[in-house]
């Protein structure tokens, strides 16, 4: 519309100064002076932003550590190896389409999955509260174990703590996985560049919309299944059929899409764009986050990747993915442009045009 | 969704942005305020001023219920969340409205019992769940909340429920659009009004608007094609010399409004002498507290809080961003004092307020432009 409609006058002196001021104060590295920790920080958004990249990285002087990627790179004599660990106090421990067990396997997996990696072996250490059923415990470790099995993955070692009742919301899962990085991969959370078609794995919200409900909170009933899967078959496609034309995987877990992107807009210092009607989303999903006010795009996946792949490689990637069990509808939902850059913009379907930011923490249902 | 993305329907939208662009006078700024904050929610969301011509602004209004509790109040609430055995819960998005020195996200790290919850129905089964605790609802908003507040208040009082209380912060939308209008400094060409109060209260407290200030209302749904069309017929009706209160929510708004909310909240509610709004101070006859046959319901009078009046800081203008006397970043603590990690005015507090959308979009708004 801008060419037929007039346009505002240009922006003053002052404007431009605060505007400077505020890109100023964005552009410093984020510190983290909050006093207590909340809910926030574990959020997947800004708040937890802050607090790795304002305590822990600098804390810890980690190169590899500083590109803030799923996994953190190794080399052992020689091997390029990716290493990760996760943590799961997910609450209910069991809900439809899954368990605390299967995420705990499957988290890891995923990490070093979009480092390129395949892994290898987990270890799996387990915090658990006085009083919880050995039958519970049972089940969970079966779970374990099945996902452990169809991802292909040893079991090298672990550990159990048992912690007073009221100290642990049943139980706590921790694991730690190790694998080759493929030597087809050349992924980096700073590898970017303009032109990148980006990819979803499937539809979205599924994991965390399972969850919400499950809770039961609210007198919501639909047929909704968490996402969790291993991500490897579908890093795998990705890498034989796009090789170096893959430039960043990323599963997105909490925090969602939306995070994830703005994530890797920043740490690629370019814009993305993403159209809202080719974000592929489930009717029952989509009904139930506008029923709770929440944007699909911030809800948590626990088996949808993100790939930025090369334009010319694009569709061959899609096509490839989409021949992967679990992944058939997989779809191109944006492109990489240079500009603005660290920011995602969003066509709306509606035909108009936002940003879409980052949350400071969870989203939180609006009254109005 | 079947009756809903009718109204998201892009072509459409379309076919309104160009008879919007018909409309206005080039030579013309225009500037229209929609008052809730819901349909600021919308704009943002369906990206609908990118679709108006660059002459037609949005000017977001005092309609969000969240934004304009003063501080004062929220540390009465964080205050009484503090109680021994008190279950303190509120609407999910009050939980990161800052007080004078903390959230109820952050009593809740220290140790308060805060819980989220989608209806005030929620928070009398928890009471019933929890006979030997406290529990406490912090209701919020204007009409379009207070009579669910008002039904759950009567239902504790028929069961009898003794552990049940409220602290009553609904407010009334007319009060601080009147006081919005009386500014002399005032630049809003017409206003986008309330739906969802709409369907309580009705059409008719609207009328004043033409008839005192001259400036037109068109009363609109929450679906993008809805605001296109209401920010159309406001066009129309400044073009045409028009100034009069128009339903174009008529698929849910009666012009009478809903007569059984109404008098239930006659029944809970009693009005306040004044109240104060964050960023527009003591507004008179604003706000509603219970009434004295609910008085035992009213957490104000139950708990012992500071009721300390916290002042909004002086150098904030909030009122004049509201009015559209000034831009955010006129403002004096704009982007220094006030940001959207320590927000000090209504505008700043919610991420759809004028000065956050401004705070987090404005470059590329500029940008927009000069592509």
């Amino acid at each position: 519309m801008s060419e037929s409609a007039p346009t505002r006058p240009p922006p003053t002196d002052r404007e431009q100064r605060v505007l400077q001021i505020i890109e100023t104060a964005r552009a410093k590295r984020a510190r983290f002076r909050d006093d207590q920790i909340t809910l926030a920080h574990g959020a997947g958004g800004k708040a937890t932003q802050t607090l790795i990249e304002g305590l822990l990285v600098p804390a810890f002087g980690s190169e590899t550590l500083q590109a803030l990627g799923d996994a953190g790179g190794v080399t052992i004599g020689g091997a390029r190896l990716a290493m990760t660990a996760d943590s799961f106090v997910v609450s209910p421990l069991r809900f439809p389409g899954g368990s605390i067990g299967e995420l705990a396997v499957n988290g890891t997996v995923n990490d070093l999955a979009m480092a390129g990696a395949k892994a290898t072996a987990l270890t799996v250490a387990m915090i658990l509260e006085e009083g919880l059923p050995s039958d519970v415990l049972r089940a969970e470790v079966e779970a374990i174990a099945r996902a452990a099995q169809a991802a292909e993955v040893e079991i090298v070692g672990g550990d159990t703590k048992v912690v007073p009742r009221g100290l642990a919301d049943g139980m706590y899962l921790s694991t730690t996985g190790v694998g080759a990085v493929d030597p087809r991969a050349r992924l980096s959370t700073a590898g970017l560049r303009s032109g990148d078609q980006i990819l979803v794995s499937g539809p979205i919200g599924e994991h965390g919309t399972a969850i919400m409900l499950a809770r039961d909170q609210f007198d919501l009933d639909a047929e909704v299944e968490s996402d969790t899967c291993s991500l490897w078959p579908a890093a795998d496609a990705l890498l034989g059929c796009a090789g170096e034309a893959l430039h960043c995987l990323r599963d997105a877990t909490r925090g969602g899409v939306a995070s994830v992107l703005n994530e890797l807009a920043r740490a690629s210092g370019v814009g993305l764009v993403v159209r809202e009607a080719d974000v592929p989303i489930a009717p029952v999903v989509a009904a139930a986050a506008e029923l709770l006010g929440i944007d699909p795009m911030y809800i948590a996946n626990e088996g949808r990747l993100v790939a930025f792949v090369a334009r010319e490689a694009a569709d061959g990637a899609l096509a490839a993915l989409r021949r992967v069990a679990g992944c058939e509808e997989a779809a191109a939902i944006g492109e990489v442009r240079p500009e603005p850059p660290g920011m995602v913009m969003v066509q709306t379907a509606f035909g108009g045009r936002r940003v879409m930011d980052q949350l400071v923490g969870d989203p939180l249902p609006r009254i109005c | 969704m079947k009756y809903v993305d009718e109204y998201r329907d892009a072509q459409l939208g379309q076919a309104v942005a160009t008879q919007i662009l018909s409309e206005v006078d080039p030579d013309r700024h225009y500037k229209v305020m929609e008052v809730c904050g819901g349909h600021t929610h919308s704009i943002y969301k369906y990206g609908i001023d990118d679709l108006l011509p660059a002459n037609v602004e949005l000017v977001h209004g005092p309609g969000c219920p969240v934004c304009v509790i003063p501080m004062g109040r929220v540390d009465d609430g964080i205050a009484i969340a503090h109680h021994d055995g008190v279950i303190f819960t509120c609407f999910g998005d009050m939980m990161r409205v800052p007080g004078s020195e903390h959230t109820l996200l952050e009593a809740k790290a220290q140790g308060a019992d805060v819980r989220m919850v989608y209806s005030p129905l929620d928070a009398l089964r928890i009471a019933r769940e929890n006979p030997d605790r406290e529990v406490v609802f912090f209701a919020i908003g204007f009409e379009t909340t207070a009579p669910s507040t008002a039904l759950t208040l009567k239902r504790a009082k028929a069961e009898g429920l003794r552990n049940f209380s409220c602290v009553c912060n609904h407010v009334t939308i007319v009060p601080p659009l009147r006081a919005l209008l009386e500014s002399p400094d005032l630049r809003l060409d017409g206003f986008i009004g309330p739906g969802h109060v709409c369907t309580v209260v009705g059409a008719r407290p609207f009328h004043f608007i033409p008839a005192d200030y001259g400036r037109p209302v068109v009363i609109s749904g929450f679906e993008p094609l809805d605001i296109l069309q209401s920010i159309l017929m406001i066009l129309r009706q400044l073009r045409g010399g028009r100034h009069e209160v128009e339903n174009q929510y008529r698929r849910v708004v009666p012009d009478e409004g809903n007569l059984r909310a109404l008098q239930v909240m006659a029944e809970v509610f009693a009005l306040r002498p004044h109240f104060e709004w964050r960023g527009l101070g003591f507004i008179s006859q604003s706000a509603l507290r219970l009434s004295d046959a609910y008085a035992e319901f009213d957490a104000e009078q139950r708990f012992a809080t500071p009721s300390v009046r916290v002042a909004d800081p002086k150098a904030c203008q909030c009122g004049e961003v509201l009015k559209g006397v000034i831009k955010p970043w006129e403002c004096k603590v704009f982007g220094t004092a006030c940001t959207p990690e320590h927000a000090i005015g209504t505008c700043m507090v919610s991420p759809e307020g004028a000065c956050a959308a401004y705070y987090n979009f404005g470059r590329y708004a500029r940008q927009r432009e000069a592509v």
